[in-house]
């Protein structure tokens, strides 16, 4: 009776969780089919789910008039860089956070959150006056810049999270055992929290990739990444719906390839530390 | 090195120097006719190989804001900016802008048609040049409408357009009388019930400034919008805007749409457009008060102050609103997807007016449309379907949302109206603007 119970309600919340995975995934499984359609199919009255003439002019059309690989590029340098640059920021101040805190740490890093509870557009002025008088505007170097600083408080909370997940008494023995702090850092605390810090450089990845008010806004032709590049198809007088799904798809599909093969860490990052 | 080796190298050096192309940037909207003229700017680029060009092309909003920040505070990324007739007279009287004067021998500025060439213009002087203009007019399906036994005149009024809608409506086969724009935005439903206020003998602001939200031709004209739209218009209309009407019309869904002139050419298209021999053109309606309820608009071509490349800036400009540019695209893509809407010329081009069933009435538009006196009543401001002020972009948004609130029932059209006055005064009031 109660195997019973129990294998029927592990169906319904089998079937529950694809129902709501299925929600969650409809908008990109649409936006890839509409990619493959005509225009005029894309604006059907009677929309076909996988009953229609596939086309691949859509990419063949995008890929001709944009620089497509520059965008990628962009985005792979600032994504990337950012992240690494935040990290080498990131894992001392919360070291220091975790394992060295001071009667202000709790203080300090609740003001270092509060930054991202700003609007973004209210600093857009000084900021953009600060780029132009550095010349960084439309600059990798300037939005690896920016989003090394965006994303830096998310980086410094994360790790702070899993440092304080370690053990004191570890790095208290290789204090004893005559290890200085970059050591220390380096090859004790480092290994332990190889798992933390891989997924707070993946999720800064993913986060720096989809951003995308600063990254238009301080960017022209040189440095645009592929939020620019999507952005260029979406039009308020014209029907370019088609186009416009292949250019995202082409967008999001790094990063999802990315998400896929490091969900694992990913998952196992993200819930370090919440059960215990 | 001998001396003269030396001379040679300098001299060398000096002439690649001299020879390097100036690369200019252009920032533009993800329109038909400026991706029209993306594809072609390699001929000017083989006809100018000092210039070379460098595109930004973007979605109009995310456009707005980010040539606004960089004019605004000089950042210098832009050569070529795409705006709007909104942006012209507001940023030229700032100095944002350069003044155009320096255009090709051949480039006949006095076939820019008035209309248009007064909305660019500040002291008398040319701050943009037009790539393509636009006002609104009626399409309408010529099947259903002899269907219902009626014949949509050249210049019909509203009372007739609710007449027609309420005869070509079939809810039960899907098709609705009419659409129109229903998505909040200044741009969006703002634009339309304000070209429609004036023909209701409606407007904005008296001669001191003073919000006219709370007098009987808003009412009657926000009433009239609202009826119509519930009773003939198709469901969720408040999330409907250029491009979902457009997609509504072209797939047989609507029997009058009342909209930008510059859709002419996609609903005539039968490559995307399932009605496109069944579609008939008329001028945008009036009360006969002598006012149409047409807007102007314009996408021009102009140069920022900060820009440090002002002359190849001018040059592409010269070029891309010529006629040589019309014949090139008419060469290319064929009459009918030429940049309408700014020069007289086109309109007088037998070709063009062969492919274009719309040409005469989006001629006719343009040219009844008077930016200066847009409205029955005199008006302190300049603009149709906007008023040029810098506040407007948020009065305007705030206003559409309390009559997109209204066509959604949330609240009633005399609320809607209270609200928009209340928040036009006290914008106003701050911005010291009544008299």
């Amino acid at each position: 009776m109660s195997t019973n119970a129990s294998f029927r309600s592990k169906v319904f919340y089998t079937a529950l969780a694809w129902l709501i995975s299925g929600l969650i995934f409809f908008p990109i499984l649409w936006t890839f089919i509409t990619s493959f359609k005509t225009e005029a199919e894309a604006i059907s009255a009677t929309p076909s789910l996988f009953m229609f003439e596939w086309t691949l002019q859509n990419y063949s059309d995008v890929l001709a008039r944009s620089p497509y690989f520059d965008h990628f590029i962009n985005s792979v340098v600032i994504a990337l860089g950012s992240s690494v640059v935040g990290l080498l920021i990131a894992i001392p101040a919360a070291w220091s956070m975790a394992f060295v805190p001071t009667k202000r740490t709790k203080n300090l890093l609740m003001w270092m959150l509060s930054t991202k509870m700003l609007p973004p557009v209210g600093v857009l002025i000084p900021i953009y006056l600060l780029f132009r008088d550095f010349s960084l505007l439309d600059t990798k170097l300037g939005l690896v810049i920016v989003m090394t600083l965006i994303n830096l408080p998310i980086m410094v909370w994360m790790l702070y999270t899993y440092f304080r997940e370690i053990p004191h008494e570890i790095l208290e023995a290789a204090r004893m055992d005559g290890a200085s702090i970059t050591e220390e850092i380096f090859h004790v605390l480092l290994p332990i929290a190889l798992p933390g810090i891989a997924s707070t450089l993946l999720l800064n990845v993913i986060l720096a990739w989809n951003e995308a008010f600063w990254t238009l806004i301080l960017s022209a032709a040189n440095a645009a990444p592929l939020t620019a590049f999507i952005a260029s198809y979406s039009s308020p007088e014209g029907l370019f719906y088609a186009k416009l799904s292949a250019a995202s798809v082409m967008a999001i599909v790094p990063i999802l390839i990315l998400g896929w093969f490091s969900q694992k860490q990913l998952v196992r990052g993200l819930s370090f530390g919440a059960v215990k | 090195m001998s001396i003269r080796t030396f001379s040679f190298a300098c001299l060398a050096m000096l002439a690649t120097v001299a020879t390097a192309a100036e690369t200019i940037t252009i920032a533009t909207v993800n329109n038909g006719d400026m991706i029209t003229m993306k594809e072609l700017s390699s001929e000017f680029e083989q006809a100018h190989p000092n210039i070379k060009l460098q595109w930004i092309t973007l979605e109009e909003n995310i456009l707005r804001q980010r040539v606004t920040t960089d004019v605004a505070t000089g950042g210098g990324q832009y050569d070529v900016m795409t705006i709007g007739t909104y942006e012209v007279p507001i940023w030229s009287k700032l100095g944002w802008l350069k003044k155009l004067d320096n255009f090709a021998a051949d480039y006949d500025v006095d076939d820019i048609l008035p209309s248009i060439k007064n909305g660019l213009s500040y002291q008398d002087e040319l701050y943009a040049a037009p790539f393509y203009g636009e006002s609104s007019m009626v399409m309408y399906r010529k099947d259903l409408m002899q269907k219902a036994g009626l014949e949509m005149p050249n210049t019909p009024s509203w009372q007739f357009i609710k007449q027609a809608a309420a005869a070509m409506t079939d809810k039960e086969a899907g098709v609705y009388g009419i659409c129109l724009r229903g998505k909040a935005g200044w741009g969006e439903n703002v634009a339309l019930i304000t070209a429609m206020a004036n023909s209701f003998g409606a407007r904005w602001f008296d001669e001191k400034w003073q919000p006219q939200f709370n007098t009987k031709a808003w009412q009657d004209t926000l009433n009239y919008y609202v009826e119509v739209m519930n009773q003939y218009g198709p469901p969720g209309a408040s999330a409907n805007g250029f491009n979902e009407n457009l997609a509504l019309f072209q797939t047989g869904k609507c029997g009058i749409w009342i909209d930008a002139t510059v859709a002419g050419a996609f609903v005539t298209n039968p490559a995307d457009s399932n009605i496109a021999d069944q579609v008939g053109f008329a001028m945008a309606p009036d009360n006969g008060l002598g006012k149409r309820g047409n807007w102007l608009w314009a996408w021009t071509l102009a140069i920022p102050s900060s820009s440090k490349k002002s002359d190849a800036a001018m040059t592409f400009i010269s070029w891309a609103t010529s006629k040589g540019y019309t014949e090139l695209v008419a060469s290319k893509k064929g009459w009918k997807n030429v940049p309408p809407g700014t020069r007289a010329s086109l309109y007088a081009n037998a070709d063009y007016l062969a492919a274009a069933p719309f040409a005469q009435i989006t001629l006719d538009a343009i040219r009844s449309a008077d930016p200066v006196n847009p409205s029955v009543l005199p008006v302190p401001y300049v603009g149709i379907q906007f008023v040029a002020i810098p506040e407007f972009q948020g009065i305007g948004t705030a206003v559409g949302q309390q009559f997109a609130a209204a066509l959604t029932g949330q609240m009633s059209v005399e609320q809607a109206l209270l609200n928009a006055q209340r928040t036009t005064e006290r914008t106003m009031r701050k911005a010291r603007y009544p008299k």
